[in-house]
């Protein structure tokens, strides 16, 4: 499938900028992205080809816009919803709970 | 997309969506957080370039060896131990005199975690996917590298199954040199190719350039 991901030979994505040295992980929630994903991932509720499949379906000003663990949560999020793992109102309600200091 | 709760979140609510679906996650018991915080360590700490670089000189002194990683990487590699997620199927490219290999992955952002772990944020970044198969050269000039005209460039494409992984030249000046002596001369980047490895420290009035 074509798509937004497929960016082989497209212009005017700019520079590279390659910085000398870089963390691993740049914030704490790309860790623990990364370690849900293995975790889910090993739980046995996607394949990776389902993985990949969920980061090319999204919106296309969204992926070029989101970095690339941002690509992750959106795509665990999104199988995890569709295959019933979690629904969207449980994730909602805890996200209004940890708002609120719970 | 009719639902109220699209992808319009903005981005600072990213932790607390990430944190929201870990303690779901939790809530329900599918995943263990402490299995998770070792798995973190494993690739933050554990598994990264350093491995590959071993392969590397390992190549680099054992013609045996260099043989089987050309002709069977995976294998030759898990010689040494490095396997697993992401590095199923390897393929190891060689950079000789007259030819430059570099790596990509266009499509994603796959990359050989067992040889070189977690790849740095600019190997997955829009700018490198999309130019480096057009204009190699130029963005090889980003990284401060500069080819002659006459030597080839060949830049390798990962799919979703089959990992590349650059087997350097060694550095001249090297000739004698213990495997892990060279260990410390092999740098992460001269792996994706987009760099060299370290030229040897005592050697720099023999190896000339």
């Amino acid at each position: 499938m074509n798509g937004i991901h497929d960016l082989g030979g497209m212009h005017g994505h700019g520079p590279i900028n390659p910085p000398p040295t870089e963390p691993v992980f740049s914030h704490e929630w790309e860790r623990r992205i990364f370690a849900l994903f293995i975790g889910a991932f090993g739980g046995g509720h996607y394949n990776v080809d389902e993985f990949r499949h969920a980061i090319e379906r999204m919106d296309p000003a969204e992926y070029l816009l989101g970095s690339y663990y941002e690509h992750w949560l959106h795509s665990i999020e999104t199988l995890l919803l569709e295959k019933g793992v979690v629904t969207r109102d449980e994730l909602d309600q805890k996200i209004a709970a940890l708002k609120g200091g719970h | 997309m009719s639902h109220d709760h699209d992808h319009t979140d903005p981005p600072e609510d990213i932790e607390l969506r990430v944190k929201a679906l870990e303690s779901v996650l939790a809530d329900k018991g599918l995943i263990d957080t402490s299995a998770l915080d070792e798995l973190i360590d494993l690739y933050e700490t554990k598994i990264g370039p350093r491995n590959g670089a071993k392969v590397v000189a390992k190549a680099w002194t054992d013609p045996d060896y260099r043989q089987r990683l050309l002709s069977d990487g995976t294998a030759a590699i898990k010689e040494l131990g490095f396997s697993g997620v992401q590095g199923e199927d390897m393929v190891v490219v060689e950079n000789t005199p007259d030819v430059h290999n570099m790596i990509v992955c266009t499509l994603c952002s796959c990359y050989p975690w067992p040889t070189l772990g977690l790849p740095p944020a600019w190997f997955k970044s829009a700018p490198y996917r999309s130019r480096v198969v057009i204009d190699p050269r130029g963005v090889l000039k980003e990284f401060g590298i500069s080819l002659s005209a006459e030597k080839e460039v060949r830049v390798w494409d990962s799919s979703a199954e089959l990992r590349y992984l650059v087997l350097p030249e060694r550095p001249a000046g090297t000739d004698g040199w213990q495997e892990d002596q060279l260990v410390e001369l092999v740098t992460r980047d001269s792996m994706i190719g987009v760099g060299f490895p370290k030229s040897a420290p005592d050697n720099h009035q023999q190896a000339g350039a």
